[in-house]
């Protein structure tokens, strides 16, 4: 990756605890993300893709210092956000902002639309009642919404102006980071296509960042620079979008491709339709995670973990196949 | 994943339908006997405030005796009758009301605040916080409320004031028990997460977030409970650790009432209990309707 | 008795559900007519609030309260479902029209065996045997890719997954082997690769048992995949029909065409979506004139005085757009 990295994280690694039993006498680790590492090149989108329990939201959530991580270290521009204390992280927390999946539970539904914006500016900003009436409207204006919204509810707007107003509050600082945790999975179609847009001009006047997290693979491929492929708690491929695109070299990023619904009746793609279940991250499988549901699956990838094989590119994967494929151009026999 | 709500799917693009300003009135007006319960307890209110306008006997109602009417029936002079020391029965049942209300209220606003107070500190920031509190909160919560107000109203010294003290430390446990339950949940919603992303400040998210998204339930239960804090005000009276006489207090008053029942002066005790029970009743209803406007699920009879 | 084969299983005609509220008449359907053969899909798909999970509702007689049908008939193997008694509509739903919803948990009772709720649908539809039963379900079981059936029967709900409690769900709904399945997004709440099986599985049900499926969905990319005929719903009314390859080859309607240029896809790089503008109008009046003129890029005068009926455009396609008006009269 070039030089301008914005976000480095290394070796992360995160654990829930769930107690089970009388009195929580017999209490699960159940590790979510493993040794985890990932690099955000400054003013690119990162899409990160995955089923559920693939670690996507846990990522979000570490990064946000919502949850813990038990080791590695996230670096923001150089610095550590773990190593942060409370006040030192309340500062940086300027730098980076989140928004939800469903619009209506990130807003306080007791608070008008004009408060829910005010609230950053608030928070960091020491501005006269008029500068902040005066940035609320402007930063309204920037996301597609008139004066007239600042006096609505949350439960006046549809969808789409509510994520509106997440985006506007998101905004309002001018961070450098924006995580996006599926912001459109609960919108319509023709809504969704309203927010990809937004995000896409926002990212245009403010050069921000995307981290955007999402279980469809389509919108993650148009909205993306770079893609992140996730199961259980692994990145198993990461490359350029146009790269992937073309050429996925994972066997699970080829099944994701295969098993989203294309509307194209005539489309005539031969289907690779995964069997099972993705495998509870209480108890993930020895060897490469995906040997259980894998179509090519060999006898070695069920006790060896595969390691990650790069092209020129960058754009690499975790898979066994990949093994076999370098011994053969380098004329080694595989006995 | 999971879409929006449920809810919202289902209703869809008529999810205003739900938040339809006027649509928790509308239910609530349908609930008729909530309607008049809030009626009731406004009058009786206004009859607590006013009562000095509306009884010829005031000073009887503060207390002065007038021994040579004691123990009249019921007349038109005197409504209810007259008590054991010749004062109208009316006039007391008035200033009685001014105790109960007074005290009820009291009770209630003194209990939810210091309730909620410590209930979302210890559901907002869990941990040692939430243990400390909620153990402390366990420890009132073993005893029986009553016994524990009437122990504590006879160290102190009988008193209006006492009496609400006594009563208030028994009864805030309960809304620490709801506020802490409600700002667990609270605390995990997104828009929490997305003020502390922001980097807004623990007290501002207690005030600003929490404790708006935690009323509704604490302040139907503090309707629900006004009927009770009453009645337990007037059962101290009635064992003598509550309010002092010459004071109109509804339960000391069917204390001492309750011997002349038996030869006929049934009027001595039985208007200040159907003070009392009508008090209470309404305050019930009228916490139920509450609950069916707050809570959707409980409006099927209404439809 | 005519045959078979001339009778649709399901026509629905002119149907309109309206629900009352502090504003006023919220019309949900207003006048929808569609026709299901046996043994095909036949997809719903629309947007939140277009009227596709209130229509799939009303084909089992469940309109939600304060609801009604406020006119139209639904003909169901001949008979009108709209005429029915609560209790005659109680036992269609049991035995001859069974549904499948988002949620599986909502039709799962979790206090029993997935065994105990299977059985007792097959008892109560065929009273008769009782050996047969046991050895049906485990085969049913086994047909729906759930692996182990025996050992299946004895789970509760909670003890599967969300893919298998779906399949479980859709077990029960065969279980009584019913004439038609009405299936209101089976599969939103699933991964993709998850939402592949269960695809599969559909078409596999149709193809191998004949059941005739009502696929009710917003995923445009999920009909094209599973479903023969389609129809586009928008604001309580159809606004285009046909087979899928027609509608998907060639949609003609300018909210289809919308939608589809709404989604997002690998080819068209990082250039901005195409966007329908504006958002769903307001169920709640007399609807005068086409629903979709207000975000409609080809709007014309006539589309607000007008409501525009379906039009045949050739093959099993119609629309309701007066962009099509000259077509249909053939001048």
């Amino acid at each position: 990756m070039s030089g301008d990295t914005l976000i480095d994280i290394r070796g992360l690694t995160v654990e829930y605890k769930t107690s089970a039993g009388l009195l929580g006498s017999r209490s699960q680790r159940t590790r979510v993300l493993e040794d985890f590492s990932l690099q955000l090149e400054r003013g690119a989108t990162l899409g990160v893709v995955g089923e559920s329990g693939c670690g996507k939201s846990t990522l979000a959530n570490s990064m946000m210092r919502f949850v813990e991580p038990i080791a590695g270290q996230i670096f923001f521009e150089g610095r550590d956000i773990l190593a942060l204390d409370r006040r030192e992280l309340r500062g940086q927390r300027r730098q980076m902002q989140i928004v939800f999946q469903n619009p209506f539970s990130s807003l306080n539904p007791r608070l008008r639309v004009k408060t829910i914006v005010a609230e950053p500016l608030i928070t960091h900003l020491d501005l006269t009642p008029a500068q902040l009436e005066e940035r609320i409207i402007e930063l309204l204006s920037e996301v597609g919404l008139n004066e007239a919204f600042m006096r609505r509810f949350p439960h006046e707007l549809s969808g789409g102006q509510a994520q509106r107003v997440a985006l506007a509050r998101a905004v309002a600082l001018n961070p450098k980071l924006l995580i996006l945790d599926e912001p459109t999975s609960a919108l319509d179609v023709s809504v969704q296509a309203q927010i990809v847009n937004l995000l896409g001009k926002l990212q245009r006047d403010h050069q921000l960042t995307y981290l955007f997290i999402s279980h469809s693979l389509a919108l993650v491929q148009h909205i993306s620079d770079y893609i992140a492929v996730l199961y259980l708690g692994e990145v198993v491929e990461y490359g350029r979008q146009a790269d992937i695109t073309r050429a996925p070299r994972h066997p699970y990023t080829r099944a994701l491709f295969s098993s989203t619904p294309q509307p194209d009746p005539e489309s005539g793609r031969e289907r690779i339709i995964l069997e099972g279940t993705v495998p509870s991250p209480k108890d993930p499988p020895g060897g490469c995670r995906f040997h259980t549901r894998c179509p090519q699956v060999m006898e070695l990838c069920r006790h060896k973990k595969p390691k990650a094989h790069a092209t020129e590119a960058g754009h690499w994967a975790t898979c066994h196949l990949l093994d076999a494929e370098l011994e053969s151009l380098q004329g080694v026999d595989a006995s | 994943m999971t879409p929006i709500g449920l809810r919202e799917r289902v209703l869809g693009r008529w999810r205003w339908m739900a938040a339809e300003p006027g649509s928790a009135s509308w239910y609530f007006k349908r609930d008729r006997l909530a309607v008049f319960s809030l009626i009731v307890l406004a009058i009786l209110i206004m009859m607590a405030v006013l009562a000095p306008l509306i009884t010829p006997y005031p000073e009887q109602g503060r207390g002065s005796p007038s021994i040579m009417d004691k123990l009249k029936p019921p007349s038109l002079e005197h409504p209810m009758g007259t008590d054991p020391l010749g004062r109208d029965l009316f006039a007391r049942v008035l200033f009685g009301a001014r105790t109960a209300l007074i005290a009820g209220f009291s009770i209630q606003l003194i209990s939810v605040l210091l309730g909620t107070a410590l209930g979302a500190i210890a559901g907002y920031f869990g941990g040692i916080v939430d243990e400390t509190i909620m153990r402390v909160t366990d420890v009132f919560l073993a005893f029986p409320p009553l016994l524990l107000a009437m122990t504590i109203a006879a160290v102190l010294k009988p008193s209006l004031v006492n009496s609400v003290i006594a009563i208030s430390i028994t009864w805030w446990p309960w809304y620490a028990r709801i506020a802490r339950a409600q700002a667990v949940s609270v605390r995990e919603r997104d828009y929490v997460r997305a003020a502390v992303g922001i980097g807004v400040g623990d007290r501002m998210i207690i005030i600003r977030h929490i404790l708006p998204n935690l009323m509704t339930p604490i302040l139907i239960q503090a309707t629900l409970d006004l009927g009770a804090a009453i009645l337990t005000v007037s059962a101290l009276s009635f064992v003598g650790l509550g309010v002092p006489p010459p004071t109109a207090d509804w339960g000391a008053m069917i204390s001492e009432g309750r011997i002349y029942i038996q030869n006929g002066r049934w009027w001595v005790p039985t208007f200040p209990g159907l003070a009392l029970f009508i008090t209470i009743m309404a305050s019930n209803l009228l916490g139920d309707g509450i609950q069916v406007v707050a809570n959707p699920q409980l409006r099927r009879g209404s439809q | 008795m005519s045959p078979a084969s001339a009778q649709p299983l399901l026509a629905i005609d002119d149907l309109h559900i309206s629900f009352p509220t502090p504003r006023g008449e919220l019309r949900a359907v207003r006048g929808i007519s569609f026709q299901v053969e046996p043994g095909e899909i036949f997809g719903i798909v629309g947007e939140s609030g277009c009227g596709k999970t209130v229509t799939g509702r009303s084909i089992l007689g469940l309109v939600p309260q304060p609801g009604r049908i406020s006119g139209g008939r639904i003909m169901f193997q001949g008979s009108d479902l709209t005429a029915m008694s609560q209790a005659e509509l109680r036992h269609l739903r049991g035995n001859r029209i069974a549904m499948i919803f988002q949620d599986p948990s909502a039709a799962l009772n979790p206090l029993f065996t997935i065994g105990q709720q299977l059985l007792g649908i097959m008892k109560r539809h065929d009273p008769g045997k009782r050996a047969g039963h046991l050895d049906a379900a485990v085969s049913l079981l086994a047909d729906l890719g759930l692996p182990q059936p025996e050992s299946l029967l004895d789970s509760y709900p909670h003890q599967l997954s969300g893919g298998m409690q779906q399949r479980a769900m859709i077990a029960m709904a065969l279980a009584a082997e019913p004439d038609l399945i009405v299936a209101d997004e089976p599969t939103t709440a699933l991964d993709v690769t998850i939402q592949a099986q269960i695809l599969d599985l559909l078409v596999a049900l149709k193809e191998k048992r004949g059941v005739t499926i009502v696929f009710i969905t917003h995923d445009l990319g999920v009909v094209a995949e599973t479903c023969d005929h389609v129809a586009v719903f928008y604001l309580g009314q159809i606004v285009e029909q046909g087979t899928a390859r027609e509608i998907f080859k060639a949609p003609r309607h300018p909210y289809t065409q919308g939608l589809l240029a709404a989604l997002p896809s690998p080819d068209a790089g990082q250039d901005a979506l195409k966007v329908i503008p504006g958002s769903v109008g307001d169920m709640v009046g007399d609807g005068v004139g086409c629903a979709f003129a207000p975000r409609c890029e080809f709007r014309m005068p006539h589309c607000d005085r007008q409501t525009p009926t379906l039009m045949p455009l050739g093959g099993q396609q119609q629309a309701a757009c007066f962009l099509y008006d000259e077509i249909g009269e053939g001048t």
